[in-house]
């Protein structure tokens, strides 16, 4: 028996807060894979994190390093900032899909455009999560929120935004992929790329996001693992997983 | 006539409901009746409380000092309030979560089941409208017409046939009281 | 429809209704998402606008363009929101384009919290925009008196060719009262939007231009000088207050909104004890009813201005009483409420208060 018993060992990525997601939210899970890929990697320590404004807002309380909190959507302009005078330490924002593909994608787009060395955790759940469960941009046709009572009316918002397929077009970006943590075989891959983008940073390789399509089981109204179902089946045929952007593998 | 009235306890427990009956009570019965929840991320799975203030005269200070009634659902909630209850308040607590017997000097303490209510009734979620007869019971807040109208409403026409099984709740409510014997008002 | 039991933001969407807005843009923020949540459900029903723009910043100017052409358009945001749209406000003052904004304020400053404040009274009646601009702002202080004011706040924009903006704070938003929506509204003659930008077919021979460029010097003093005009004739008709229990008082306080109301409790009870003390509770904060403070009793031991925020107001209640009297702040912040005791027991220290 002891052999076998696998021991969770919480890791030193995080703090000892108790995180404050609601129960089947993928939040969490996404902290510790970017968690371990700083610990991993060894760079927690000169890593600063940027938290955003979203249910994630508090995630300076829970990553192990240094942190900054942005305005709504301005992640990215923060994140050049620090990047631009510490060019030798590690900086990563952590964003919803209303704070990146909506309020923020101006500031999104040209950070990529001009290759900051930075990576981005864009955590894409098709929902405004922290302020009641509001439509997104990345919202699919259909899809019932606050905003979008009748169904998202695709005619008249438009649909759900590809942000991962936009930045492929852009030069400067160096490593692009989407992933989603909803059974343990993505789980894996998900950590992978995550841990891939950091390295690309600490090589100085230019721009490098994880979209991760993630779970809001309170606003969607669903049991967590009919949450973990819609991703599967409702999200992914819409967002698609895989790499859009691989500079290093062009270069091999 | 003026009641100042503090309802707490989990998310879930139908405390926001139990809160907002009052306040449309209040309006059905051309008295005045305000209604403030806590709000924002700090209710999200954790605690929920409202204010509701009854009264026969204009309201004016949404915010009070000391509520005349508190109603807590769950232990946490009688923790944060019991101690702002005005001198011969009434402290109306949910026994089924809330084992200890509450004392508090000059405050009139009454324990209801309201889960166990619930659950013989085979519906975990009139718990709510159990402890709303015991409070009005003790209150006379309002009739049993008026609440009867005021739930129809809440239930809508999706839910309505869930209105007998509320009212039965209420009325489990006001039995125990009864039974007890305590009176309050 | 007779009485109803009411959010406070549901009651600010339906009176924006009935005030026939015809358009609402605007972007989630709490505490005032149920705004854009019930016009959304019912704007849509009823073949008028509704959208949910991607930033405040873009809402402010998709208000701008659906005043400059004519419609009867609406957003409505809190603190920060408030905040990235002054740089619309200020090209939306400087063209006389008429519109509602609704400020349901919460704590700061930053991201702050989300807990009822009046800490954006700077930002409602100075302004973060560029420029000699006003707004015209109302603070009502019950669900009902803030549904009588978004009514009639369209007719007031129009008329003045001015942005209106409605000043309430969360706990507005958040509580439920009764309101009746039939009341009637003050009527008022208002001109045709001739000036509106919806294309010549509908006047020709003119263009209409929407626009806060004025390159000449000379052109754009002459442009100032004609809005200070415009603010002094709403100085002049649309300046709101309250004065309550004014019965010689020895101490007065001046408060608004939710502050009024708490205040308005304190006040019960110092009376009781027999302390008199009056209020002045302003509803237009721009205009200021600085007239008001005229007819406070010379012999009058003092002034409270009681805020919740930590004295923002207090400059308008300095420059009203310019000198004559004492005056003292009760502030309370970032999302913290006072009870009416804290009042009473500040008119009772007065002398700590003071701070000028
Ligand atoms: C300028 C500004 N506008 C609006 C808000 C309110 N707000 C807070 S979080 C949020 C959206 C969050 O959605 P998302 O980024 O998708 O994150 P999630 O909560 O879903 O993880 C909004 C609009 C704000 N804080 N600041
Ligand atoms: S509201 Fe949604 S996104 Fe936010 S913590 Fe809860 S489940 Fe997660
Ligand atoms: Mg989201």
């Amino acid at each position: 028996m002891a052999e076998t018993t696998v021991k969770y060992e919480k890791t030193k990525g995080l703090t000892d807060k108790p995180l404050s997601y609601c129960p089947g939210c993928t939040h969490g899970i996404i902290h510790k894979l970017v968690a371990e890929a700083l610990v991993d990697l060894d760079i927690l320590d000169k890593t600063i994190a940027i938290a955003s404004v979203g249910c994630s807002v508090f995630s300076y309380e829970f990553f192990n390093c240094d942190a900054q909190q942005a305005p709504h959507g301005r992640a990215c302009a923060e994140a050049t900032g620090i990047k631009r005078v510490l060019p030798d330490n590690i900086v990563f924002t952590y964003q919803g899909d209303g704070d990146l593909a909506s309020i923020g994608i101006a500031e999104t787009i040209h950070a990529a455009n001009r290759g900051e060395n930075i990576t981005v955790i864009f955590v894409n759940n098709a929902i405004y999560g922290m302020t009641g469960g509001q439509m997104a941009p990345t919202s699919l046709p259909g899809q019932k929120t606050t905003t979008s009572q009748n169904g998202r009316d695709t005619d008249w918002t438009g649909g759900p935004i590809k942000i991962s397929e936009m930045l492929a077009t852009i030069d400067s970006v160096a490593y692009l992929e989407r992933v989603s943590v909803h059974d343990p075989k993505n789980y894996l891959k998900a950590k992978k790329a995550i841990k891939k983008a950091f390295q690309y940073q600490k090589e100085k390789r230019g721009f490098s996001m994880i979209e991760i399509v993630s779970t809001c089981p309170v606003n969607w109204g669903m049991k967590p693992v009919d949450a973990m179902n819609w991703v599967k089946e409702e999200m992914i045929p819409v967002f698609p997983l895989g790499v859009f952007k691989d500079k290093g593998a062009d270069n091999e | 006539m003026n009641s100042n009235i503090k309802v707490a306890g989990f998310g879930g427990q139908g405390v926001m409901m139990f809160g907002q009956v009052l306040a449309y009570a209040a309006i059905y019965d051309e008295i005045n009746g305000l209604w403030f929840p806590s709000y924002g991320p700090e209710t999200r799975g954790g605690t929920a409380n409202c204010s509701v203030i009854v009264s026969d005269k204009q309201i004016n200070s949404p915010t009070f000092k000391d509520a005349n009634h508190l109603v807590a659902f769950n232990f946490p909630s009688l923790e944060k309030f019991r101690e702002k209850v005005s001198e011969e308040g009434l402290i109306l607590y949910n026994s089924s979560l809330i084992k200890d017997d509450v004392n508090e000097e000059g405050r009139v303490c009454v324990g209801v089941p309201a889960n166990d209510i619930a659950t013989e009734l085979g519906n975990e979620k009139v718990a709510n409208m159990a402890m709303m007869g015991a409070y009005l019971e003790l209150t006379h807040l309002f009739s049993d017409k008026t609440i009867e109208a005021i739930i129809k409403k809440f239930l809508g026409e999706r839910k309505a046939h869930l209105l007998d099984v509320n009212m039965q709740a209420i009325q489990k409510g006001k039995d125990f009281i009864k039974d007890l014997g305590v009176t309050y008002a | 429809m007779a009485k109803v039991l009411m959010k406070g933001n549901e009651a600010i969407a339906l009176a924006a209704i009935k005030g026939g807005v015809d358009a609402f843009y605007g972007y989630p923020i709490t505490p005032q998402n149920e705004v854009p949540e019930y016009l959304s459900k019912h704007l849509l029903a009823n073949g008028k606008v509704f959208l949910q723009s991607e930033s405040e910043v873009s809402a402010i100017n998709m208000v701008y363009g659906a005043a400059g052409a004519g419609a009867r358009v609406m957003t409505s945001s809190s603190s920060p929101g408030i905040a990235l749209k002054q740089e619309g406000i200020s090209y939306i003052a400087a063209a006389e384009l008429p519109c509602l904004i609704v400020s349901v304020m919460r704590g700061g400053p930053g991201l702050g919290g989300i807990q009822p404040s009046q800490a954006d009274y700077y930002q409602a009646t100075r302004g973060g925009g560029n420029g000699d601009y006003s707004l015209i702002v109302y603070a009502p202080e019950t669900i009902q008196e803030v549904a009588d004011t978004i009514k009639e706040s369209f007719d007031i924009a129009d008329y003045y060719r001015n942005p209106v903006m409605v000043l309430v704070d969360g706990l507005i938003g958040q509580m439920m009262e009764s309101v009746d929506f039939d009341k009637p509204i003050k009527e008022r003659f208002l001109p045709e939007k001739d000036w509106a930008t919806n294309g010549t077919a509908n006047h020709p021979g003119r263009r209409n231009v929407a626009n806060s460029l004025q390159i000449d010097p000379n052109a754009l003093e002459q442009h100032n000088i004609h809005l200070q005009e415009k603010y002094n004739l709403i100085k002049k008709n649309e300046t709101r207050y309250e004065m309550i229990n004014f019965d010689d008082p020895e101490y007065v306080i001046v408060a608004y909104g939710t502050m009024a109301r708490i205040c308005r409790s304190a006040i019960e009870m110092l009376n009781k004890e027999g302390i008199k003390v009056g209020m002045i509770r302003p509803i237009s904060l721009f205009p200021y009813p600085e007239k008001a403070f005229d007819e406070i009793p010379k012999n009058a031991k003092g002034i409270l201005c009681a805020e919740l925020s930590m004295g923002q107001m207090l400059d308008d209640v300095l420059i009203a009483n310019n000198g004559r009297h004492k005056v003292g702040f009760f502030g309370r912040s970032g999302g913290m409420l006072p009870d009416p005791e804290e009042i009473v027991d500040a008119i009772k220290n007065f002398s700590e208060r003071v701070v000028k």
